[in-house]
Order: C-alpha cells, then structure tokens, then sequence
C-alpha cells in the first residue's frame, strides 16, 4: 500500500512540474513580457539595464530555472498593479473566497439533502416532480444568470439584500470575516445561495437515488417490522447510509465550488481570489495570474492526492494500476 | 402503408427498412422533445438569417442613432421609424437585432467546438479502445486528468495565457470537452472491438484504420450525437460565462453573454431590457437544446428495449 502511495505522491508531483512548465511556456512565449514589463517610452540604455535586471536576456531554461527556484522559495513575483508580492495579494483574498465556498458547500447540503429525502421517499407526489425539474434547472442554468436574477429579484426589485461587497466583517485570528455580523451575513446570503445552487442540484440527485436504492434493503424493512418509528427509520436507518456518497462528493466538489466562485465573486463584487483573478486577466497582471494559477493546480492536485489516498487506505481492493472502468 | 407499432416483427422490419423515419416516429412521441426541437429549429433559423429578420445591423456604427441610447421596449426609432421591440443599449443599439446577430456568435462557437471535440476525441477514444496498451493508458490519463479540473478552470486558464478572442474562446472549449467524447467512444468501442465481427475483420487482414472507420465508428456514433448536443449546450453557456466574465469574446463580436455583461450595469438603475432579453434568449436555446438532448438520449439508447 505504501509503495502504491508513493507513487501516487511521485506522479503527482509529475503534474506539478509539467504544470510549472505549461505554465511557463504560456506566460513568456505566447505573450512578450518586454512589452509588458518595459514602457515604450525608456531609452534604449535603460531598456537594456531592465532587460538585465529582470534577466530576460539569459537562455529560455536559465529563466525556467529561476522561476521554479522562486516557486520552490514561495516567490512568485510583484504585482505591477498592487505592488506587492503576488502571493500575499493572492493570500490576502484567500479568507474571503474560503468563506464563500463554505458558506456555499453548506447552504447546498441544507437545501440538497432534505428535498432530496423527500423526492426520494414520495417519488410521485406532484412536489417531487417540481423539485427533480427544479434540480434540472439548478444544473443547466449557468450561475452568471442566475446570480444576475437573483440581484434584479432581491436588490433591484426588491431592496431586500445588498447586490455586492462584503459588508461589516469583523477580525478573528488576523483575518476579517463576513459571518460573523447581521450586516455581513445579508451580504454573503445572495452569492451564497448562487453558488450553493449547482451543488445543491447534484446533492439533491444523489440523495434521492440514495433513499431509492436503501428503501427496499432488508435493513429497512426489518427496522420497520420492529415497529420502530416512521421518523427514526428515515432519520436513522435510511438517511445514515445515504449520507455517505453525499459526504464524499462534497469532499470532492469542494475543489470545483472554488473554482466556480470566480463566477460568483466577480458578479457579486465579492473581494476574493475569483474577482482578483479576473481583474488581473483583464489588467495583463502577469505575477498575479502566474501565482493564482499554480496555487489552484496545486489546490486540485492536492485534493485528488488526498482523495486518492483516502481511498486506498479505506478500501484495500482500490489498485492504483486501475481495472478498466466504463 | 402504416404499420402496427405494437407489433414488434412490424416494428422491426420498419427500423431496419426505414431507420429514419422510424427514429423520427419514436422521437416525435414526447412532447417535451417535439417542443424543444420546434424552438431550436426555429432558433437557429432565426440565427442564420438574422440579417434579414432584424432592424439594423448592430454592428454597423452607422446604423445607430446615438440619441435613441437606452430607450425601453417599444419605443419608436426617431430615425427610421422601426420599433425598438426589445429596447435600446446605451448606444441606441436595437437589442432585438443585436440579439439575433449574438445568436448566431454564441451558437456558432457552440457548435463548431462541440465538432471538433467530438471530432478529437471520438479518434482519440476510438484508439485507445483498439490499440489498448500503452497507447490506450497515456490517454486515458490525459482523459482522467483534464477530467478532474472543473470546466471553467481550464477555459480560465488558457484565456489567461491566450488572451481574448472568439479562437481562442473555441480552443479552450474544444479542450474542455474532447475528453468526454474520448470516454464515450473508447466505452463503445471496447465492447465492439471483443466482438467476433472485429476479430474476423482483423483475421482477414483488414486495416486498423478501416476496422476503425467503418465497424467501430458507427456503433459510436449514436451515443456521441447525444453527448454533443448537450456538450452544444455547455459550451455556449461556458462561453457565455466567459464572455460575461471579460475574458471570451471580444466587443467586436458580442455573443449573448456579452450582451448581458453590457446591459449588466444598466441593470441597477432599473434598465432591465439590455441583460434580460439576451439573458432569456440565453436561457430559451439552453434549454431547447438540452430538451433535444434529453429526447435523443432516450430514442438513441440502445438499451432501451432491454
């Protein structure tokens, strides 16, 4: 298992590195950093003191080399726009998209799992078809619009929530938090629920095929010939079993809830890594872009490593050479 | 002569004699797909011949009257006495016909980039499944880990590094989906190729290539129509996100989700037609497509009278 583990480690850090190269390849050749880092209007002395300065007079792997060793130093470079190292730009925003991708994975959970019981326990009722179209709805619409309608309801329309920005937060352990004022709380509703949607979708599905696969199990039916109540069998028997592939996905999903909160963030004016980046792709801010991007492959990497590993050491049939599947 | 489709000789011998008109027969029996394949049939006409069904070419800088900027819904064109049925944006542009030109941009890139990722992977599925081996387990990775990053990620990052553009907005899409397609098509073909069929064409010494193109292809091919019809429809949402997000299309040719990104601010002071228009066209092709998609799914599948 050990040796399974530790090249499921080595490959990923296979991935790291061809990212790290992608990456670079990207960043330098497709786009001249010359242009962008000099203005047109220094001498020609000049231009060639900056060109040696930022050292892109030496050989393309010299460069290479220097920026996997600024990586490995946690160096990534200075924003042109901030002024400061991109990665403590990067990191200063870290909180806020952290707390709106658990607010999101939590509000999806509250929405997904009780509806998803209900559909799955009256698969006929009238209510339950509205909720499977619901979910329909909740995995094609794509979050930019709903997000859009959802401030033209509750902030234009409406006046009942603000429509961006991150409201009054209050400073725990060095970091400012939204959650923890009323003020904070009605600015961080709206994006929420806009990114919970989609998750809440597929949590929903699930829960619902869960409960339509354990409901004629022998468990059940035993739990219910022993007279227990109609309550304790759905809460106990039926929703403890159903819990698991749901608990799974949200670990899974989590990875890809931040990646959409670049949607949500930049729609909601919500001042987390999401917008920045988007500001930076917009602003040619080549660090911040270069630094957001190996902080999420890194991020994905990592979630895949951990799930992975979770997996082998739960499951000792899971083999790393992997059977073929579909 | 009409045939008896209860009858299942009958109904046989008509899918063997006539496939399509059988295939159109059962697809036709659901209302939900009827309705969703009238709507994008007449989306789409309404795309390809937005030239003529609009008001004004929106992109012809002449064309607008600058004074007729952010008028509501049925007003008057002062200019050239048309109405403004969908309202004006702020540069006195008709949001009616600059939705049909957008129309076409955002079903245009949709389409063409769902082909050439089907186009990709369905080869590179396809190679996988016969080949097996090492060929097969380098693409699968590959699958396996573009797979594992959320669509949007990826189209992010290549626009980050390519910049904008409609190209570019299609590479990235193309790049997004190819590996669906490659599942799908090495699935099928797996369990074509250790059919007899496959091994007496090997045995007789028929190509690779032809074994590929002839047997395993259009076993592929009904699976592969559903996913790309849906794949349509996610491809012109991610790029409508991504044109909404600045980083797709470029001004110079808006689709709908840069349409929506223009009448974004406008929004706040309560001129609500600039977003919501292209924003409800938007919604309307997505769920027609993903309507056909549904209907397809079910009349496609082969399984469907096991």
């Amino acid at each position: 298992m050990f040796a399974s583990i530790l090249q499921r480690i080595g490959q990923a850090v296979f991935v790291m590195f061809c990212m790290t190269i992608v990456i670079f390849i990207g960043m330098n050749l497709i786009g001249n950093p010359i242009d962008l880092l000099i203005s047109p209007s220094a001498t020609p002395a000049e231009r060639t003191r900056l060109i040696a300065e930022f050292g892109l007079d030496q050989p393309i792997w010299v460069q290479y080399w220097r920026f996997l060793v600024g990586l490995v130093q946690l160096d990534l470079g200075t924003s042109y726009i901030f002024n400061e190292p991109a990665l403590r730009v990067i990191m200063q925003r870290f909180p806020a998209t952290m707390e709106l991708a658990l607010a999101a994975t939590f509000l999806s959970v509250l929405i997904g799992v009780p509806l998803g019981l209900y559909a799955g326990l009256r698969p006929y009722s009238p209510v339950s078809r509205i909720i499977m179209t619901g979910s329909i709805l909740g995995f094609s619409l794509p979050t930019f619009w709903v997000g859009m309608m959802l401030i033209l309801a509750f902030s234009v329309q409406l006046g009942w929530l603000p429509s961006g920005g991150r409201g009054e937060t209050v400073r725990v352990l060095g970091v400012q938090w939204s959650f923890l004022t009323l003020d904070g709380l009605s600015h961080m509703l709206l994006p929420a629920l806009n990114l919970a949607l989609f998750k809440a979708s597929l949590i929903l599905r699930l829960t619902r095929a869960g409960v339509a696969e354990v409901l004629p199990q022998d468990y059940v039916r035993l739990a219910h010939a022993k007279g227990l109540s109609a309550r304790r069998v759905v809460f106990v028997h039926v929703l403890k079993n159903v819990m698991i592939p749901v608990v799974t996905v949200v670990g899974l999903e989590f990875g890809s809830v931040i990646a959409f909160s670049v949607v949500t963030e930049t729609i909601f004016a919500w001042p987390g890594m999401g917008k920045l980046i988007i500001d930076s792709i917009n602003n040619l801010d080549r660090p911040i872009i270069v630094a957001y991007l190996m902080i999420i492959v890194l991020l994905f990497v990592t979630i895949n490593l951990v799930v992975d590993i979770l997996y082998t050491v739960l499951d000792p049939r899971v083999q790393f050479s992997k059977a073929r599947t579909s | 002569m009409p045939v008896d489709l209860a009858d299942p000789f009958a109904r046989e011998a008509e899918e063997t004699a006539r496939p399509l008109r059988s295939f159109l027969r059962s697809y036709f029996q659901s209302p939900g797909g009827t309705f969703g394949l009238i709507l994008l049939v007449l989306i789409v006409l309404s795309a390809v011949f937005a030239p003529l069904l609009s008001f004004q070419n929106p992109y012809d800088l002449l064309q607008l009257d600058i004074m007729d900027g952010q008028l509501p819904p049925g007003e008057v064109s002062a200019a050239y006495g048309f109405p403004y049925l969908l309202g004006t944006d702020d540069q006195g542009r008709d949001m009616y016909s600059a939705i049909l030109y957008g129309l076409r941009i955002s079903l245009g890139v949709g389409i063409i980039s769902a082909t050439t990722a089907a186009v990709i992977g369905a080869t590179l599925g396809l190679i996988a499944a016969y080949r097996g081996g090492r060929v097969e387990s380098v693409i699968m990775r590959l699958v396996d880990f573009q797979l594992s990053f959320p669509t949007i990620l990826i189209a992010l990052m290549i626009l980050a590094i390519l910049g904008k553009g409609v190209a570019n907005v299609i590479l990235a899409l193309v790049l997004v989906e190819w590996a669906t397609f490659a599942r799908t098509a090495r699935g099928v073909g797996l369990v074509e190729s250790r059919k007899e069929y496959i091994e007496a064409s090997r045995v007789l010494g028929v190509p690779a290539w032809r074994i590929m193109l002839r047997h395993l292809l259009p076993n592929c091919i009904p699976p592969l129509i559903v996913i790309a019809t849906v794949q349509v429809a996610r491809a012109i949402s991610l790029e409508a996100t991504l044109s909404f997000l600045g980083v797709g299309v470029p001004i110079t040719e808006p689709s709908l989700g840069l349409l929506i990104s223009n009448g974004y601010q406008y929004m706040f002071s309560g001129m609500y037609w600039m977003s919501v228009f292209p924003g409800l066209s938007l919604l309307v092709t997505i769920v027609a497509i993903n309507l056909v998609g549904d209907r397809l799914r079910d009349v496609l599948n082969p399984r469907k009278d096991t």
